[in-house]
């Protein structure tokens, strides 16, 4: 079988990426999910090759789950989180990041709290860049690791039926996913309160706004319920995580409403009893573990297709 | 004083009703004659030779920040008024958000002294609060005698209403107009780009419409309340260009302007994300970034809103084209998105974007000269200019409207290039500027 190339130099987005591009990425997952299963979880396929983490906003699961990815891979791999760089002595990104080209670091993987900045430096580096959260705007890997997990459940994306509820207008969980389940021909229905809904959906073609979770709830095969940032209570966006978690907080009832093999998800951190209740988040329709465990797996395929370039 | 002879252009002059092939002759900083065949003796003075040039009244650009005193590194007085001229601008007002903010009369004094070097009239404009604190109002009488020629918050918005219209009141008993940068900061918020399909796609903390509208209407109603005239500064937004057409319709004094960003560019310019070329696919960058020099404020809107605004430039509606030249150095701006400061300079680029809407079709060139120098000097008070009558201050501004040029903005006078428009093809451009009657620029270099 020929070689399959993954054709970008950096992963800075889903929207833009083809159908190829993202089965490609699925595949080489899910033939590396059984290294993590070895007693010695190490190949030495990007060996000698450097990848820095560069984290602008606190991550633990996902820059330990990029660290973790690299180093099965066996890249030497360093981590600098903003409060520890030259960041805090008044460095610009671009400063900061030709900085780090001069040490020849093959893979910059970059979250920073603001829209384009991966996509800032990726025109400014010969490193490849992948995007680990920018602002609101995308969440590349986390939206791939959720189709390896939708995949590895129901088989197939077309005409399934998935709801992502909660805070949409600040996720870029959900930006990601949206693109990324319609590239598939899955139906994406959202529901938050009004304000936290985006004023225009129509960079999302397809997805379809529900005013109640119980009505994007209904008959649903995914359920993916995104974090309320309980930090942002100044911008009066609810009245309190109370009546939050009461109104759109995913419960048994709600469950209920969907079909009798629902899968949920949750990108984590979670805040139980906020917006999805303890016996949800651990009950049998839970796949959030299996979203950690893949997230591993989709980070190694990533990190192997920008690194290894040969032909 | 050296005389003039402006011979066989083309003179736009709406205040006169003219627009017709003229000679204009100069003397003693002003204009001396105008007519058919008139003649000037070589060792008299210069002549210029005008045939298929468009001569209009000095063009007025009421809108422009200079950064001096306290950030000369983006601008200066002079290089701003180097930009000035060189865009064909004989006249600019300059806002009070420098450092420290134009807001006492020992720094509008130091603005009109520095003024004197500058080949353009350069008119200060005050801060309407202290600091631009929104909390007390400035010296207003003593500003206007050292040079204030208008009162506003630009960059802001005075949120306390009852300040806002005392100071409307006493800037109205110095013959002084408040020109309102309208913007609801609590709409606005953290915005950094038009709350639509853009913002909402790429995640980017919106700037609602409403934010621009909501202070307009205020801003409107509380003129129409104290039947004084107030400018509305930079309206971006189709429901501001209805709001100030129903408040002219119904006889309050306001005026308006746009940028020609907001007639040129809608948000989409943001989010310039494309693919490059099939051929080049492997292997090369998914996406171009996020261009900081579509970042302004008020934000580029939607093309609906572009539409709206270049109806009512047509309209009248609009009265004002200004430039709200924003000068940033490069490293300022070459940063995240959502921290580059806001704000484009214009004053190079203004007149040839104007000039795109007279082969639209949008403006005549009549239109054209009342857009740009004819309503400003009435609006600011300059009694003897925005127009070429015989005895009015000799400021010209001549164009070529036929010729060809590329934007680059490393040929910008102003000290700063933070532009959208670099490589941009366009079509006309200030070929000689002419203030009090001397000529401080011409684009072939013969000053």
């Amino acid at each position: 079988m020929k070689k399959r190339i993954f054709p970008w130099k950096d992963l800075l987005a889903i929207r833009g990426l083809h159908e190829d591009d993202i089965t490609l990425i699925l595949d080489t997952a899910e033939s590396f999910k059984e290294i993590s299963r070895r007693p010695i979880k190490k190949v030495p396929t990007l060996r000698g090759q450097t990848i820095i983490n560069l984290f602008y906003e606190p991550s633990t699961r996902t820059r330990s789950s990029f660290e973790i990815a690299a180093k099965r891979l066996s890249a030497d791999t360093i981590n600098i989180s903003a409060s520890t760089s030259s960041v805090v002595k008044g460095e610009t990104l671009l400063d900061t990041v030709k900085n780090l080209q001069a040490m020849a670091p093959d893979i910059i993987v970059i979250r920073h709290g603001c829209v384009g900045a991966p996509h800032l430096i990726a025109g400014q580096v010969d490193a490849r860049v992948v995007n680990a959260g920018d602002g609101a705007n995308e969440h590349p890997s986390q939206a791939l690791l959720d189709l390896l997990t939708i995949r590895e459940h129901k088989k197939v994306f077309a005409g399934l039926r998935v709801a992502i509820i909660g805070d949409i207008v600040h996720s870029r969980v959900a930006r990601s996913n949206m693109h990324a389940l319609s590239i598939f021909g899955a139906e994406v229905r959202v529901c938050s309160p009004p304000t936290m809904l985006p004023l225009n959906m129509n960079g999302f073609p397809g997805v379809k706004v529900c005013a109640s979770p119980e009505e994007a709830i209904e008959g649903v095969d995914v359920i993916m319920m995104l974090r309320i940032q309980l930090e942002r209570q100044d911008h009066t966006l609810f009245p309190s995580v109370n009546e939050y978690a009461r109104r759109y907080g995913l419960n048994r009832s709600r469950v209920g409403l969907a079909s009798n093999d629902v899968i949920i998800m949750h990108p984590g951190p979670m805040n139980r009893g906020v917006e999805i209740s303890s016996e949800v988040a651990d009950g049998k329709h839970s796949v959030i573990l299996d979203q950690v465990e893949n997230g591993v797996a989709v980070r190694m395929a990533v990190l192997y297709l920008l690194g290894d370039k040969s032909e | 004083m050296k005389r003039i002879l402006l011979r066989g252009g083309r003179v736009i002059d709406p205040e006169n009703k003219r627009d017709q092939k003229l000679d204009v002759l100069i003397a003693n900083g002003t204009i001396a004659e105008i007519g058919q065949k008139l003649q000037l003796d070589e060792s008299a003075g210069k002549v210029i030779q005008a045939e298929g040039l468009w001569v209009m009244p000095g063009a007025i650009d009421m809108h422009t920040h200079l950064r001096e005193p306290g950030q000369e590194y983006k601008e200066t007085i002079l290089s701003g008024a180097q930009a000035a001229a060189a865009g064909g601008f004989t006249s600019i007002a300059c806002m009070a958000n420098t450092s420290p903010v134009n807001d006492c009369a020992a720094v509008t004094r130091f603005i009109s002294e520095k003024s004197q070097l500058a080949p353009v009239n350069v008119f200060p404009i005050g801060a309407v609060t202290i600091g631009m604190q929104g909390k007390q109002m400035v010296e207003m009488a003593e500003m206007a005698t050292a040079g204030a020629i208008a009162f506003s918050e630009d960059g802001k918005t005075v949120e306390d209403s009852n300040l806002y219209r005392h100071a409307m009141e006493y800037a109205g008993s110095l013959n002084r107009i408040i020109i309102c940068h309208c913007q609801d900061n609590y709409l606005f918020a953290d915005g950094v780009i038009h709350e639509g399909e853009i913002s909402s796609t790429y995640g980017f903390p919106g700037i609602p419409s409403l934010a621009e509208e909501i202070d307009i209407a205020r801003c409107i109603l509380l003129a129409e309340f104290l039947e004084l005239p107030i400018h509305i500064a930079h309206i971006s937004t189709r429901g501001a260009v209805s709001l100030v057409a129903r408040a002219k319709e119904r006889g309050v004094k306001v005026t308006a302007e746009v940028t020609p960003h907001h007639f040129s560019l809608d948000h989409r310019a943001v989010a310039d994300l494309y693919y490059r070329d099939e051929v080049e696919y492997a292997m090369k960058r998914q996406f171009s970034c996020f261009n900081p020099n579509t970042k302004m404020s008020p934000p580029l809107r939607e093309p609906e809103d572009v539409i709206a605004i270049k109806e009512a430039l047509a309209a009248g509606i609009i009265d004002v084209i200004a430039s709200d030249h924003a000068p940033h150095e490069q490293t300022e701006k070459e940063v995240e998105y959502q921290y580059a400061p806001f704000g484009i300079v214009g004053l190079e680029t203004t007149i040839p974007l104007t000039m795109n809407l007279v082969r639209e079709g949008v403006l005549t060139p009549v239109k054209m000269v009342e857009r740009l120098s004819v309503a400003p000097a009435k609006i600011l008070g300059l009694s003897r200019k925005g127009s070429l009558e015989v005895g009015m201050d000799a400021d010209v501004t001549i164009i070529d409207p036929e010729v060809q040029w590329v934007i680059n903005k490393d040929n910008f006078r102003s000290k700063s290039s933070n532009t959208p428009f670099d490589g941009w093809r366009v079509q006309g451009k200030a070929l000689t500027t002419i203030v009090g009657g001397e000529i401080i620029f011409a684009a072939d270099g013969q000053v």
